[in-house]
């Protein structure tokens, strides 16, 4: 994927959220650190330009949240800032790509801490596979199969796919 | 690093680490639900064997805030009375799995042995008139907090330095991160191998007021007046204490801080204390986030405690 199609991907994202949730009342965006923050920059003002409306738009690193807390050194890597009440808000979450799912089960848990959204949405640039937990995307920029020893990269610029060096 | 007895064992670098990681927990204080379940499974135990309120109170809502467990221990209602000894009181409780002991004692070194005589990391709350870690880091956190840096800041220390454990930790730990540090005493209250330290020393207030970014005061401890190294109270308050008129002269930015417990009118002036440069609650609350950080990185992040390979 090219800059313009990570571009038109965020854009028909961005439609598929108000179409999902029918206008943008009560919806707010929550970028994981840091992957997810550029993205749900972008996001939101995509929808900004589409609806006229900016929705909150907040920043979450899960490090605290994890469950392989003690497996590995664990530091969050950005700040933290949802300076909005998500009790009944439509929260959606946005992340650069999705793999075994660990993370967001992080941010659910890390929401609670905030309220108790309506709904909590999940929108990512690629799905990626490899899922170890019941979870699965509302709004997916891209399907990219891999191998689990490859590592996935996603950013404005472009997908990159690497191998991991071990 | 496995304990926490002294501010050296953090240098400037962990200093710092421990800053941006309160940061963080600073953002989870501040949570309609102020509570992460990063240490959820882990027992800290509070071995204090000298009176505390906010150390104790501190330690205890820190490692509750990370999901932890504590295990209290008071000295008046335990074993301890019977004549216990530490270190078989460090056994008994080392026994029930803590992962971290919280020591506080009067007598000098004692976290040091308690380190060798358990698998839990150690935490230095306090011990004699040796170091107070976590103080001295909170209190840094405290003037990052509101001057932007330690480094390059003018710290003059004011009072009894020679039985203070605060001032030891803080001296190293405000140094070690590129500060200048003045300390003013009465020459009966410098600790006799004061001229080591890196600081400067003044024996009048009043010569360095001026010229200061942040004063901090120690607390007189009443307790040592019948050794006769001050004169009276009132004396103490006239040539060493941050009166109203001496607070007029400070720089309208200049923090005024102090460890707490306070006897006020004694080393500030209770209106001084009621300044908004005046941090001594901020230094309560920047404690939480701080021992929550201390906790963190004993307990979850540091990367000499994982096995190797472990985790993906």
């Amino acid at each position: 994927m090219e800059a313009e199609d990570i571009k038109r991907a965020t854009w028909r994202m961005a439609h598929e959220i108000i179409e999902r949730n029918h206008g943008l009342e009560g919806v707010v965006l929550v970028g994981l650190q840091t992957g997810g923050v550029w993205l749900a920059a972008d996001i939101a003002s995509a929808l900004n330009a589409i609806e006229g409306v900016e929705p909150p738009l907040g920043t979450l690193d899960v490090a605290f949240h994890r469950d392989d807390i003690g497996l590995r050194p664990l530091l969050p890597e950005a700040p933290t800032k949802i300076p909005f009440n998500l009790d009944g808000q439509a929260v959606v979450i946005v992340d650069d790509v999705l793999y075994t799912g660990r993370t967001i089960r992080a941010a659910l848990d890390a929401l609670n801490s905030y309220g108790r959204p309506r709904t909590v949405q999940l929108a990512v640039m690629v799905d990626r596979g490899h899922r170890e937990l019941p979870i699965r995307p509302d709004f997916v920029g891209k399907n990219l199969p891999t191998r689990r020893d490859e590592m996935v990269d996603a950013h404005r610029d472009g997908i990159d796919l690497g191998e991991i060096v071990k | 690093m496995k304990h926490l007895l002294s501010i050296n064992d953090l240098g400037a670098e962990g200093i710092d680490e421990v800053c941006r990681l309160a940061d963080h927990f600073t953002e989870v204080s501040q949570r309609p639900i102020p509570k992460v379940p990063a240490l959820r499974g882990k027992t800290v135990a509070m071995l204090f064997y000298e009176d505390s309120t906010r150390t104790r109170l501190s330690f205890e809502v820190a490692a509750r805030r990370l999901s932890a467990d504590v295990m209290g221990f008071s000295v008046s209602a335990s074993s301890v009375n019977k004549g216990e000894s530490v270190r078989d009181t460090v056994a008994t409780v080392s026994a029930m799995g803590p992962d971290a002991i919280v020591v506080r004692h009067r007598s000098a070194g004692v976290p040091q042995q308690t380190a060798a005589w358990t698998h839990a990391s150690v935490i230095n709350a306090g011990d004699g008139w040796h170091e107070h870690p976590t103080q001295a880091l909170l209190d840094c956190y405290t003037i990052r907090d509101r001057l932007g840096s330690v480094a390059g800041r003018r710290i003059v220390i004011v009072g009894d330095i020679k039985h203070s454990r605060v001032a030891r930790s803080c001296v190293m730990a405000f140094t070690a991160l590129g500060a200048k540090v003045t300390l003013v005493a009465p020459p009966t209250l410098l600790p006799p191998e004061v001229g080591s330290w890196p600081v400067d020393i003044s024996f009048s207030l009043d010569a360095v007021l001026s010229d200061c970014d942040v004063v901090y005061g120690l607390r007189v401890q009443k307790e040592r007046q019948s050794e006769a190294l001050l004169p009276s109270l009132r004396e103490y308050t006239a040539q060493w204490g941050l009166t109203v008129a001496r607070a007029a002269r400070l720089h309208p930015d200049a923090l005024v801080m102090h460890p707490g417990p306070v006897n006020r009118g004694v080393e500030i002036a209770p209106e001084v204390l009621d300044q908004p440069n005046a941090t001594l609650n901020e230094q309560v609350r920047h404690g939480v986030a701080v021992r929550m950080a201390v906790l963190y990185l004993l307990l979850a992040a540091d990367p000499d405690l994982r096995p190797e390979g472990a985790g993906t």
